[in-house]
Formats: structure tokens, sequence, C-alpha cells
């Protein structure tokens, strides 16, 4: 991987695309773009730290294993945010006592599809 | 690796790596993998006696349930800091620190680890997290409880925790140039013929727990960062008054601090695969599913740390998903207990010091295990969350489980890490002595935890003062057995009997060098031919 030969020319390439994403990024928090903003800033700032990752961290000339433990950091981040979200996302979703017991009513009835009670 | 042993020529034996280099800075600068894992075998020796010490104190106040030696304040200290000491600066690193740095690159045919430098960086990065944390003393001490859960640590606690942050944060480094110094080793450093394959179990284990290392480190590093800049600067991340939310930290903590149970005890079920093997002169029963349910249990664990938040107000939903998928880690952790057991089948089986560290453990890690599924289960965990019954189960994993594989490893290792031989009727005298101290220590918790004494209180109901001073009493039982070993093998570096390249007759690369062993490990890079644990071989050449 060190032994691969990257002209500068890629380097000072990839700076100035990085600049011109950060100018990007503060000219568009000008600008009232509504939900979209936070989705725009977001999304400039990953293909920033992709363009970091796979040129300036060499993992585009890596071998096929250094690409697998730098998928495995993004995996297991994913898996992180999701479950922590999976847990935000349902805190409404309440015990509700019926007349036969305890039951999981309400929640699983919105468009989850996972039936009226889980006893 | 018969055939290896004729073809790795052996150097003398005086040119071993403790008679190499004389002088603090031999030592203080070396990158021999070997001497890196004798400082940390005295440093952590160090941790645990200070973190032992702590535990000293809160079994003398928990013998009346009057709070009459320590006041709550300075309790609430004590076992902080009997927590954080044993996790992060005893538990964490005893087993990789110290046997993976000493024993990986001999067990894979290799000179060194990938870079030894960062060995030598990352026990100086250890050392430093530890006197910035054991500093915290000196500053009044910290009462957070090991967790660090917010509100408490980034509003209200008036104590060190910014110094305990920072501590923890540097120690975590630590780990993490351990965990990168393993993976590249072990991809990129193998001896011709040695395979995935035929790896020893040892090396698995501790693949596995680098990769946890790796990708769960940096998670709690960040965290205990941010509790350090939500009481410096109140940035809001864990407080709701300004848009956070404390139970996100809790996420984020045990994201890492579930899986580190794990590095806990992964390399502990590698030496018991070696032991075991060695002990009962057999093959490792069904190799490839023990060394794939490492990796099991490494992704695994960190699909299930909701399993600590049942009542943090985590929903419940959120709290089933967890439950059902802790009831899956028990698979892969089964399975090894399963093939150990399996291998001692019809084995030669032979009962040296080691071997009863293996008993020890094999017992209490089911006991260990099999409560955990209680408590991953989510109803029964309302019912003894926080309370006694969480505190015994949680030492018979941790020193029921990685602290007996952690001795297995010492007595295993001894004569090769330092050429001498100790006595084996004292250490078996100490093994039954730790096992009988340690029963007596926490059985008595599981009950008192399920008659409802919570944890982490000092004051508590006449009632349950039996259970407290049985407790207090194997305390000192189990105190004495770890005292032993300090003694005798102390005793045998002076006046031991030298020890042969292969005191078990064990099978290994790591046994066809002298002990100790040479400088470099090996002259010329062996190359291997059969299989790991390949005992009826060894059997036969015997014969």
């Amino acid at each position: 991987m060190s032994a691969h030969k990257i002209p500068a020319r890629i380097y000072y390439l990839i700076f100035a695309t990085l600049l011109l994403l950060t100018m990007i990024t503060v000219e568009v928090a000008f600008y009232d773009i509504g939900i979209l903003s936070f989705p725009v800033a977001l999304g400039i700032a990953c293909f920033k730290s992709t363009l970091v990752i796979l040129y300036f961290m060499h993992v585009r000339y890596g071998t096929g294993l250094t690409g697998l433990f730098v998928s495995a950091g993004f995996i297991f981040l994913a898996i992180l945010m999701v479950f922590t979200l999976m847990d935000l996302n349902t805190r409404d979703w309440q015990v509700q006592p019926d007349e036969s017991g305890i039951s999981l009513a309400a929640p699983f009835d919105h468009g989850y599809g996972i039936g009226k009670q889980l006893r | 690796m018969s055939n290896t042993v004729a073809a790795a020529s052996r150097p003398e034996p005086d040119n071993n790596y403790l008679t190499a280099g004389y002088g603090l800075k031999s030592w203080l600068l070396t990158t021999d993998h070997k001497r890196i894992a004798i400082l940390y075998l005295i440093m952590i020796s160090v941790f645990f006696v200070i973190g032992g010490l702590f535990a000293v104190l809160i079994r003398l106040e928990l013998l009346t349930p009057a709070g009459d030696l320590v006041s709550s304040d300075t309790y609430n200290k004590l076992f902080t800091l009997h927590g954080l000491v044993m996790i992060f600066f005893f538990l964490i690193p005893s087993i990789p620190a110290v046997m993976g740095n000493f024993l990986i690159p001999l067990m894979i045919g290799a000179r060194d680890l990938a870079f030894p430098r960062i060995n030598l960086l990352s026990w100086y990065v250890f050392a430093i997290g530890g006197m910035t944390t054991f500093a915290v003393v000196l500053f009044g001490g910290v009462d957070t409880g090991w967790t660090f859960y917010t509100p408490y640590s980034s509003t209200y606690s008036k104590t060190a925790v910014g110094l305990t942050a920072i501590g923890v944060f540097i120690t975590g480094f630590s780990s993490i140039l351990t965990g990168l110094n393993f993976v590249v080793t072990i991809h990129k450093m193998r001896a011709p013929g040695l395979t995935w394959f035929r790896l020893p179990l040892f090396v698995w284990a501790h693949y596995a727990t680098s990769l946890i290392m790796l990708i769960g480190t940096p998670v709690v590093a960040i965290t205990i960062l941010l509790v350090f800049l939500e009481r410096v600067f109140g940035v809001g991340i864990f407080d709701p008054a300004l848009g956070g939310d404390p139970v996100l930290f809790q996420h984020l903590f045990w994201f890492y601090s579930h899986p580190a149970v794990y590095i806990m005890i992964l390399p502990s079920m590698g030496v018991i695969s070696e032991v075991v093997a060695c002990f009962s002169r057999k093959r490792i029963f069904g190799y490839g599913f023990v060394a794939f349910s490492s990796l099991a249990i490494a992704v695994l664990g960190f699909l299930i740390w909701g399993h600590h938040m049942f009542t943090s107000g985590q929903s419940i939903f959120a709290g089933m998903v967890f439950s059902i998928l802790t009831m899956l880690v028990a698979i892969p952790s089964a399975v090894k207990v399963f093939n150990w057991t399996a291998t001692m089948y019809k084995g030669s089986i032979s009962y040296e010091t080691p071997m009863i560290y293996v008993f020890g453990f094999l017992g209490l890690f089911t006991v260990g295990g099999l409560t955990g599924l209680f408590l991953g289960a989510l109803g029964l965990d309302v019912h003894v969350h926080d309370t006694y019954f969480v505190v015994a189960h949680f030492h018979y994993i941790m020193v029921g489980g990685a602290i007996m594989g952690y001795l297995a490893a010492l007595h295993f290792w001894w004569p090769k890490i330092t050429g001498k031989l100790y006595s084996e009727a004292w250490a078996k005298l100490s093994a039954i002595i730790i096992f009988i101290g340690f029963n007596l220590t926490f059985f008595p918790q599981f009950l008192v935890g399920y008659l409802g004494m919570p944890r982490r209180y000092h004051v508590y109901p006449d009632e349950f003062q039996i259970f407290q001073v049985l407790s207090t009493a194997g305390a000192s039982i189990l105190a004495i057995g770890y005292a032993f070993p300090a003694f005798y093998l102390t005793w045998s570096l002076f006046r031991g009997k030298a020890a042969p390249a292969n005191p078990w007759n064990a099978k290994g690369l790591e046994w066809t060098v002298p002990s100790p062993p040479p400088k470099h490990n090996f002259d010329t890079i062996p190359v291997v031919e059969e299989e790991a644990y390949d005992y009826s071989r060894l059997e036969e050449e015997v014969v």
C-alpha cells in the first residue's frame, strides 16, 4: 500500500475539492432550505470524509482487508445509531393494561404489522 | 509442530530476553514484546493490589448493618475506585497485555509484534492513564460508580469526575494500540504453514478481543470525553434542559462497556482452550466452532448492550429486542463450554495447577453465564436490577471467569516466562483456597440480591447481615488465596528449579524455544506442518 506511488496532483485536487466543499457548506448555511439543511450539510460532510479516507488515508490503494476493516467501523457505527434511535423512536409505545391483563397494544397497531397484543 | 522444532535452531539458553540487557534503561526503552509484557505484569499487579484494598474496605464496612467504618460519601468513592481500578487497569489489560503480548509472537512463529515501538507506547500510555486516574484519590476521589452515569456525573457530583474521565480516556488509547498491534501481527506475521485453522485458539481469542478493542474503545473514550465537556462547558449533550438526553449516555457507554466484558473474558477463554487441550492430551473438540464462537461473541456482544438499561427509561420495544438478542450470545458461550467438556471426555486428564484453575473457571463461568440470562430476561431483570444479584453475577464472570483464566495462564506459562518452576503443592492449595473463598464471597450475594438488597449501599436492614458476614468471611479466604501466588511465584524466581523448554509436554511453537525465550524468539522462522493441538502424534512420538 505504502509502495503505491500517488501523483502529487491527486493530493492537490482532493485538497481543492475539500476547500470547495467547505465553502459550499458555509454558503448553504445562509440559505433557508427548510428540512433539507440538515441532510445537505451532512451529505457534504460525509462526502468530504470519504475523500479523506480514500485518498489521504490511502484506503483506495490499500488491500481489500484494509477496506474491510474501514467498512467494519462504519457498520458498527450504524449498529450504534440504529439501535439507539430504535429506543428513541419507540419510547411512546407504552404498556397498556386491559381487562385481561397487561398487553402491549396501541403502538403495534400503527404500521408495523406486529399484531395487537404481545403477552 | 515437532518437525518445526528441529527446523528452528535454538540459540544458547543464556542469551534470553531477561539477560539480554541490564539496568532500568534497558527495560524502560525496550521494544521486546516479552519485556513489555513483564512491565505490564508488574503494573497490573500493583493495580490489582490497590483495587483489592478498596474491596477489603468495602467488605469490612458491610460486616455490620450500620455505616460504622466509613461515611456514605467515602463508601461511594470506595466502590467507584474499586470498579475503576479493577476493570480499566486490571481486568481489561490483564491477559491481552501480559499474556497476549508475551505469547502471540511466540505462538505464531514471529520475532516480535508488528509494531514494537507502538507496543512500548501503549505501556506508557497505560501508565500515564493509570497515574492520572490514581491521582484522583489525592483530589478527594470520585463517587459516580465506574459507570459514570449522567446526569449525576455530568451535573451533580462534586468529586473529581473530570480528572477520572481524562485518565480513563488516556487509558483507552493503550487498549486501542494493543488491539491494533495484535490484529496486524496475526494477519501479517504468521510463520509459513501456520494457516488460520492451525492457529492456537488463544490467538483466535485475542484476535476477536482486538476487534472489540478497536471498534468499541473509541466510543467509550469519546463518551467519557463528552461527560468531561458537559461538566466543564455545559454543552448539553446529556442535559435535558439543554436538549440532551441522559439515557443517550447509557447507550454510548454500554455500546463499549458490554463488549468490554468480552474483552475481559475472551482472552481467558483462549487460555482455557490451551490448558484443556494440554492436560487432556487431546485436540480441542470442534476446533472450528470454538474459533468462530470467539468471533461470534465479539460481534453479538455489540448488539445487546440495552440489557443494562431495562429500567433506565429505554423503550419497552427496545428492551424486548435487546432481551431477545441477549439470549443469542449464550449460544457461542455454551459452544465453548460444551466443547471444552467434550475435549476432556476420554482424555488423559492430569490435575496440574493450571488445570485446577480450568475446572474452577468452567464451574464459575457457567454459573455466571446462566445468571446472566436471568438478567437478560426483560421481566426478571426489573426485579433484580441494581441488587446484589447483579454484583454476584458480574463477579462470577469477571473474578470466577476472567481471573481464574488469568491465573491458569500465569501458572501454565510461568515456567516459559521466567525459566523457573514453582511449587505445585502450594499452587494447587492456593487454587483450591481461591475457589472456596470465591464461592463463599459471592454466592451469598446471589441470595441477598434475590431477597432485594440493593447494591452500592453501606447501611442495610439487619436481616441481610448474615449474608454480608458470610461474604466478608469468604473475601478473607479469597484474599489469602490470592496472596499465596505472590509468595511462591516470587520465591520460584530465586529458588525455583530451572524450567525445561517444555515442562508440560505441550504442543505449540512457544514450547519449542528455551525457557525463558531468547531475545529474538526464533533464530530461524519455523515452518508449521501440522494441526494445532495434535497431541495424538505427540503421544505416538513419546511411545
